[in-house]
């Protein structure tokens, strides 16, 4: 049996395309949108998110039995602003300015739907190694629509990739090509998530 | 008295905060189905908004920020890193406090909101707000102004897309498209049309 196949596999591989958290789930769509405007800071976000999540269901899962139901969802919050806390120290501290970029979408990872949502549905009901495979492959599952869409975003609107120009000089010269500004902006955000739903939906509607 | 209509008109019209700065995505998603929820969810989220960010602007300037505990003769201490914890846990004890508060007094209302206030604790246009006037700099009364007018402009954009989800219904979306794929694609045009909005300025600079 290989690893695919089997449970742990599933729990991984099953974020990443069949049950997305953006594309299928919609959830978390917010920074989706904001801080895909150029590659490296959707990449940073990414990381940071992969790591809440997964770090956020550990937790919750390794002190499940522990905490009364009423009381739960503040019990989320406190772990998961802590842990956000950290994450926002550490990129003050090393990577200043795309923290500086990110400004408070860091600190709106706590109201992440995906943090949250997988903590309650996922990590209260399952083992804490369950729970660090279905983190990761949320937080993987996130991660690729975001890089996916900043490419797009950020070839489309500037014609650069983590900042290198891309597209060559003579390109824009000789046949007249410009940058799509409107990538830039809010808009282009919004017209790229739904095309890549629409994508995603023709090509898995057999399974729905 | 300028620069507060200047802040109200930039977060109703210019920079939206649901369609310049995607904030409240999520409730906005599931809930812009029908007009009168639609109405519900932004009238409690302008409620929470307008009293939640004074409320941690209070907290920020007083307790958390750099020198803030001056007044405790503690000057040096910075507990800026705790805002998040903060912040999020005033929202959830006000929302919490405000549930309470209308089943008691007023249970028409709370039937009307009720069902919506737990949704605003994780909504991240209650927490963005509060994390934006820290950026921004604003003092009291424009954190007010602020807070006030950000819940507008979000009751605003709820609203014209539950009524563009409605028209909707009687029109031929290409499959895939249906559900998701098609709000995304009208949002993404209220925001362009929110974008003729950006030329006007009040101050002249």
């Amino acid at each position: 049996m290989s690893f695919a196949k089997s449970e742990k596999g599933k729990i991984l591989i099953q974020p990443l395309v069949a049950s997305n958290p953006i594309m299928v789930q919609t959830l978390g769509i917010c920074s989706a949108l904001a801080v895909t405007v150029q590659l490296k800071p959707a990449i940073v976000m990414s990381i940071c998110l992969t790591v809440v999540t997964t770090c956020s269901n550990v937790i919750m899962s390794l002190i499940r039995n522990l905490i009364p139901g009423k009381i739960r969802i503040i019990t989320y919050m406190i772990v998961i602003s802590t842990l956000v806390a950290l994450a926002d120290q550490i990129l003050q501290a090393y990577v200043f300015s795309v923290s500086k970029q990110l400004s408070v979408f860091v600190g709106l990872i706590i109201t992440n739907c995906i943090v949250m949502g997988r903590a309650e549905a996922f990590a209260t009901i399952n083992t804490p190694y369950k729970s660090l495979v279905d983190g990761i492959g949320n937080g993987l599952g996130y991660s690729a629509v975001l890089i996916a869409v900043a490419c797009v975003r950020e070839l489309l609107g500037s014609g650069k990739l983590l900042g290198q120009q891309v597209i060559p000089d003579f390109v824009y010269i000789l046949t007249g090509y410009t940058d799509n500004g409107m990538m830039l902006l809010a808009p282009g955000a919004f017209f790229i998530i739904g095309i890549f739903i629409w994508i995603s939906n023709s090509l898995y509607k057999g399974e729905k | 008295m300028i620069d507060l209509i200047s802040i109200a008109l930039t977060s109703i019209f210019i920079s939206n905060i649901l369609l310049a700065n995607f904030l409240g995505m999520c409730s906005f998603l599931e809930c812009a189905k029908n007009i009168k929820t639609a109405m519900g969810l932004g009238l409690a989220v302008t409620f929470v908004l307008t009293m939640t960010a004074p409320l941690n602007w209070l907290i920020h300037n007083f307790l958390l920020s750099d020198g803030a505990l001056i007044w405790l003769n503690m000057g040096d201490i910075n507990l800026d890193f705790l805002k998040f914890m903060t912040f999020i846990a005033v929202i959830a004890a006000f929302v919490q406090v405000v549930e309470m508060a209308l089943e008691k007094f007023s249970p028409s209302l709370y039937a009307a909101l009720g069902i919506f206030l737990p949704l605003i604790t994780v909504n991240c246009a209650i927490l963005g707000v509060s994390l934006f006037f820290v950026e921004k700099e604003y003092d009291l009364l424009q954190t007010f102004v602020f807070g006030l007018s950000s819940g507008i402009g979000w009751l605003l954009a709820i609203l014209g897309l539950a009524a563009i989800t409605q028209k909707l219904k009687y029109s031929n979306v290409p499959k895939g498209l249906r559900g998701l794929g098609i709000t995304f694609i009208t949002t993404g045009l209220m925001s362009m049309a929110f974008m003729c909005f950006a030329g006007i300025s009040l101050t002249n600079k």
